[in-house]
Formats: C-alpha cells, sequence, structure tokens
C-alpha cells in the first residue's frame, strides 16, 4: 500500500519494495518455525494417546464408539478443503481477487462442514457418556482430536479474516504473504489429520 | 495461463490423487478386514508416512531447490525432537506397561 501512495524517487521506491519484500519473508520464516513447534506439541499429544490409548477403565471402548464412516467423511472434507486452498493460492498468482475470494469461500465451507462433523461426533460421545472424563483413553482422544478441531476453528476464523482483506485492500504484497502463511497452516491442519485418522480412528475401530 | 500456474495446478492435483489413493488403501483395509494382526499396523504406517511426505512435496511444495535451507533444517531438527521425545515417551511407557504386568 505504502508504495502506491508515495512517489519517491524510483530508486528509493525500489529499496522500499526491497524492504518490504524482505520483512514479509522473515514473517513466513517465522510462521514456519511457529508450525514445526506446533508439530512437536501434536506429536507430543499422540503419544500421549498411544499411551493411554487401552485404559478404558470399565468405561465405553474405541470400537465401540468410533464409526469410520463418519472419519471417512471428515478426512474427505478436510483434503478436499486443502486442494481448493491451494486454487485460491493459484487464484492468487494470476492476480484474480474475485476467484480468490470464492476459492477461499469454498474451502471455508468445507473447513466449518469437518467442525459441524466433529462437534457432532464430540456431543454423541458425551450424550453416550463418553465425556473426557471417564477413562484415561477418552480424556487423550479428546484433547489430541480437540486440539485440532480448535486448530481448524481459528483457520477458519483465519479465512474470513482474509476473505475481507482481499475485498477490501486488493492483493496488495502484505495481504500475499498472509494468505501464503495462512495456506501453511491450512496444509500443515490436514497433515495433523492424517496422523490422527492413523493413530487414533482406524486402529481404534480394529 | 502462465506455465507457472500450469505447474502448480498439475502439481496440487497430483497430489490430491496421491493422498486420495493413500486415504483409501488404509481405511479400505481396515473397513473390509482383509488384513489383521502387524501387517495392517504396518500398511497403516506406510500410507501415513508417504501421505505426510505427499503433502509436503505438493501442497506445502517442498523441494531440495527453492525452498530456503533454513526452513529444510527446522523440518529436520523438528523431526528429531519428535523422534526423541515421541520414542523416548513411548520406550520408557511400554517398558514400564511390562515390568508393571
Amino acid at each position: 500500500m505504502s508504495s502506491a501512495m508515495i512517489t519517491p524517487a524510483g530508486g528509493a521506491r525500489e529499496a522500499l519494495e526491497h524492504e518490504e519484500k524482505k520483512s514479509l519473508e522473515a514473517r513466513e520464516f517465522g510462521f514456519w518455525i511457529y508450525l514445526m513447534t506446533d508439530a512437536v506439541l501434536f506429536a507430543l499429544l499422540f503419544a500421549t494417546y498411544a499411551v493411554l490409548a487401552g485404559n478404558f477403565a470399565d468405561g465405553p471402548t474405541s470400537k465401540e464408539l468410533f464409526d469410520l464412516g463418519h472419519v471417512a467423511g471428515e478426512t474427505a472434507l478436510l483434503l478436499l478443503s486443502s486442494l481448493t486452498f491451494g486454487f485460491a493460492t493459484l487464484a492468487m498468482g494470476e492476480d484474480r481477487a474475485g476467484r480468490v475470494i470464492q476459492w477461499l469461500a469454498l474451502t471455508l465451507v468445507l473447513g466449518v462442514c469437518f467442525l459441524a462433523m466433529e462437534m457432532v461426533e464430540f456431543y454423541g460421545m458425551i450424550e453416550k457418556g463418553a465425556g473426557p472424563d471417564v477413562s484415561g483413553f477418552l480424556s487423550a482422544f479428546f484433547a489430541l482430536v480437540g486440539t485440532h478441531g480448535l486448530h481448524v476453528a481459528f483457520g477458519a476464523i483465519g479465512i474470513c479474516v482474509m476473505i475481507g482483506q482481499v475485498m477490501v485492500k486488493g492483493l496488495t504484497l502484505p495481504v500475499r504473504s498472509r494468505l501464503i502463511r495462512l495456506g501453511l497452516f491450512w496444509h500443515f491442519l490436514d497433515i495433523v489429520w492424517i496422523g490422527i485418522f492413523s493413530v487414533v480412528y482406524l486402529p481404534g475401530v480394529m | 495461463m502462465t506455465e507457472q500456474t500450469e505447474r502448480d495446478l498439475t502439481s496440487y492435483l497430483t497430489g490430491f490423487a496421491l493422498a486420495l489413493v493413500l486415504t483409501a488403501i488404509p481405511f479400505g483395509l481396515v473397513w473390509a478386514e482383509l488384513l489383521s494382526g502387524p501387517a495392517i499396523y504396518v500398511v497403516i504406517g506406510i500410507a501415513a508416512v508417504l501421505q505426510v511426505l505427499v503433502h509436503l512435496v505438493f501442497f506445502l511444495h517442498l523441494n531440495l531447490k527453492s525452498t530456503p535451507v533454513e526452513n529444510l533444517f527446522f523440518l529436520g531438527f523438528a523431526a528429531v525432537l519428535i523422534v526423541i521425545m515421541v520414542g523416548g515417551s513411548l520406550w520408557i511407557m511400554i517398558d514400564l506397561h511390562h515390568r508393571m504386568m
């Protein structure tokens, strides 16, 4: 935005743009470090779950609680949303703000559907008397899957904010950088979900 | 459509197709109860690791040429931390479990 408003001599403007690019690159690197620390956090929740997965404490077991079809639906929604976010990134590369907003909106719908399915699952489990306070298995389950759900919820808020920014500010350099970072976050959450269905749900129903 | 966008589009679609296959294999096997015992866990594990790599390469566009070396360094560092902490925790807890039996 700043480069459009002030018009100093060519050299100075170029220097400003160069500075802005460099600072945005630094932010992308910082965000990458955050993602790696988040990966460590999730890895430890996975370890906690793996240790406690068999501790049913005479409560409901994973085989009674998990529904493979439901999980397949959640997986499909999240994987599709990763693809639609990719399409939004592609539209950004082509400078088509309208398309970016459309793809982001579709990603948001898919993300919200995922959250709705997860809420239905959690609510159904608590109704059946399988809340997080029942056994070590359920505490670890709600901690791990709930943390992922919370991340998806924050990602959905982020998508809302970015739709607003693309509408109001257009595809400026800072907006592009924020979109790229949000994309990294969204794809990262899909990677965590791979771990969740491979460690929690698939072994849980066998 | 520029050449760059076309390449990226192919990358996303390839990644999506591969991810779909790598998800369908473990889900299908568990659904149909085709395998049992340790074999099914091995298949689920391999499919998961491959799918994480597919996501990193095709969605996060990690590669050895254009990705800054610092990013790869931190990815490797996080991987080492995870192996030590998760592997160590599981080792201790499983060992403890055996001794308590």
